[in-house]
């Protein structure tokens, strides 16, 4: 029997547990109850292990996610990175466009408005000397550009055209120390000659050194050069130094300030007027003239000018009381009396003669003032001088537009008093034009 | 040294060499967490509750350690350890693992259960088996009117097939050296 068992052992064993899993199935199901034990000790082993496991997956799930998340975020990042820089480079590429177009269209605007006849051209290439300033245009002798023909900008000039080439054509840019050109300031009208130095400023020689020229000035071309017409802005004064026999003056130029890329080439240059004296932007209040004020000429308020000027209005207004004009009596004839006494009525305010002295600006014929009487309205300029008294001395412009006495024409180089003056520093393309 | 003792040694060598020896630990915690995959991964991955991990443990144990009875105990055991995590009476998934592991010992004294090809086929074979002994004990013994799907069956034989052969050479690793 032992050894029937020993040579079956495997199959008896197998037997005898199939069996007693057979009871206990049997017992199970005819009893229709659990054996409890069993499962509690199975549950018991078990979830232990599942807490921990969940407790480990609920942990590293956050972490895992986080790193999928991170990894993504990541991935995001260098995305929106990479979009950033192609929307970065798009956008300099629209900004360079809407420049180009803002040039170009000021470029139109002047071209349209300027009596000059001009043409577009672009700036394709730069010289090669270490300090000459000179720079290729694309338009050349076939387009009509001929040597000594003005290049300007709606800001300003920029140069002349030094040599013209059959589809290019040369600039000498006035920052060139071999530019010189002739202009004129703006406020006093004194003439000198630009030159250039080579470097962003230019220099304004033979200018006396007892003319009036302060730092903000406009000049403008005099068309003495028979190069740039007259009336073309130049650039604005930077320093004025006083020097023996002249001032030392280094201007900016205007022509360049937005770049050198689109220039026009004066083919026919027409002289322009220079705009008189600068004004400001914003409109001025101007009080009516106090009830009991007589009508007439205002008492010449404080004289604007050099003593020179100052003292030939005076002799204006004696030769004038006494009905005599210089320059026209014989010599040995008899002067006037210089001595009389001058009635404010006839003060040099009211007699002088527009642009007289040639370089002066033009001094109204009468004083501006507003209209006797109350008026209806108070009155405001368009661009008056903030300072300036309702009877202007000799060099005090006349507002653009006030009610009551029209002004006098201006000066002599503004034929048209209709149109308002330009504050200077405003570039041509947004300033009203001649027609 | 004699012949039959040298004929004793390379049999005895021959046989050390088959069989496999285990730590207790991995004998405990490896169908412990067959287990516990079985009742927890398919609550996240509802995919994975067609593995029988636990029964592909069992066929392992039993192939390598080609020892019958201790086959069919690692079958019982695990097989009534899944019965007491399951709504079914305690009994029927430990017959069918005991079963399961008796033949796979015995299966495992005569082949070489270290080939793939062949630990693929055992898997499948043991995982058609146990499915339609399962199925035979729930409508004769519990009288269950369950159909067997022997399409799926099959299929889910190739699957859990695949998966033991990877899973065996994983459990390779925990074998005992020397």
């Amino acid at each position: 029997m032992e050894s029937f068992l020993n040579r079956y052992r495997n199959i008896t064993v197998l037997l005898l547990v199939i069996f007693a899993q057979l009871v206990l199935l049997a017992v199970q199901v005819r009893n229709d109850q659990d054996v409890r034990m069993i499962r509690v000790w199975t549950v018991t082993a078990v979830t232990p292990l599942a807490r921990v496991m969940e407790f480990l997956r609920g942990g590293s799930i956050g972490f895992v996610r986080d790193y999928i998340l991170l990894h993504d975020t990541h991935e995001e990042n260098r995305r929106l990175q990479s979009e950033l820089d192609k929307l970065r480079v798009e956008n300099n590429f629209l900004k360079n466009e809407l420049n180009m177009a803002e040039r170009a269209k000021a470029l139109a605007v002047f071209q349209e408005h300027t009596p000059s006849k001009t043409v577009a051209a672009n700036i394709i290439g730069s010289g090669a000397g270490t300090n000459s300033k000179v720079v290729f245009t694309d338009r050349g002798s076939t387009s009509g550009v001929q040597r000594g023909m003005a290049v300007v900008t709606p800001d300003g000039i920029v140069g002349t055209i030094i040599e013209s080439y059959p589809t290019a054509s040369e600039v000498l840019l006035i920052t060139d120390p071999d530019f010189a050109a002739g202009v004129i300031s703006q406020k006093t009208q004194v003439r000198g000659t630009l030159k250039g130095q080579g470097t962003p400023l230019c220099r304004v020689d033979y200018v006396p050194f007892e003319e009036k020229v302060d730092v903000g000035d406009w000049f403008y071309t005099s068309g003495d050069d028979r190069v740039f017409p007259r009336g073309f802005p130049v650039g604005i004064v930077k320093a004025v130094h006083a020097g023996q026999p002249f001032k030392e003056i280094l201007v900016e130029p205007s022509g360049m300030h937005r770049g050198l890329e689109d220039v026009l080439i004066l083919l026919e240059g027409v002289h322009q007027t220079i705009p008189t004296e600068q004004l400001a932007f914003q409109p001025v209040y101007i009080a009516p003239a106090p009830p009991n004020a007589a009508p007439g000429p205002a008492e010449p308020a404080a004289p604007g000018g050099t003593e020179a000027d100052k003292l030939r209005a005076h002799y204006k207004a004696v030769g004038d009381a006494q009905n005599h004009k210089f320059g026209e009596g014989l010599p040995g004839s008899k002067p006037p009396d210089f001595n009389l006494a001058v009635k404010p009525g006839q003060g040099p305010g009211a007699s002088a003669e527009p642009g007289a002295g040639g370089q002066g600006p033009a001094a109204p014929a009468k004083p501006t003032q507003p209209p006797s009487g109350p008026a209806p309205k108070p009155a405001t300029t368009a661009a008056a001088p903030a300072n300036s008294s309702p009877a202007p001395g000799p060099r005090t412009p006349a507002p653009a537009s006030t009610p009551g006495p029209k002004p006098p024409a201006p000066a002599s180089n503004n034929p048209d008093p209709s149109q308002p003056p330009i504050p200077s520093g405003v570039p041509i393309s947004e300033r009203p034009h001649n027609e | 040294m004699s012949y039959s003792g040298s004929e004793r040694i390379l049999l005895n060598s021959q046989r050390e060499g088959q069989v496999s020896r285990f730590s207790p630990w991995v004998l405990l915690l490896v169908p412990l967490a067959a287990i516990l995959f079985q009742v927890y991964v398919p609550l996240f991955f509802q995919f994975l509750g067609y593995l029988e991990m636990p029964l592909l443990v069992v066929v392992y144990f039993a192939l390598m350690r080609r020892n019958q009875i201790g086959g069919l105990l690692i079958g019982t055991i695990v097989g009534l350890a899944q019965d007491s995590l399951s709504k079914a009476p305690l009994g029927m998934f430990g017959i069918v693992k005991t079963l399961v592991g008796y033949f796979a010992a015995s299966v495992g004294v005569r082949l070489d259960v270290d080939n793939g090809l062949m630990r693929l086929f055992l898997a499948y074979f043991f995982y058609v088996f146990h499915q339609f002994f399962y199925w035979v004990m729930a409508r004769a013994l519990l009288a269950q009117q369950v159909a067997f799907e022997l399409q799926r069956t099959l299929i889910l034989g190739l699957l859990n097939a695949i998966v033991a052969v990877a899973l065996f050479h994983f459990l390779d690793k925990l074998r005992e050296t020397g």
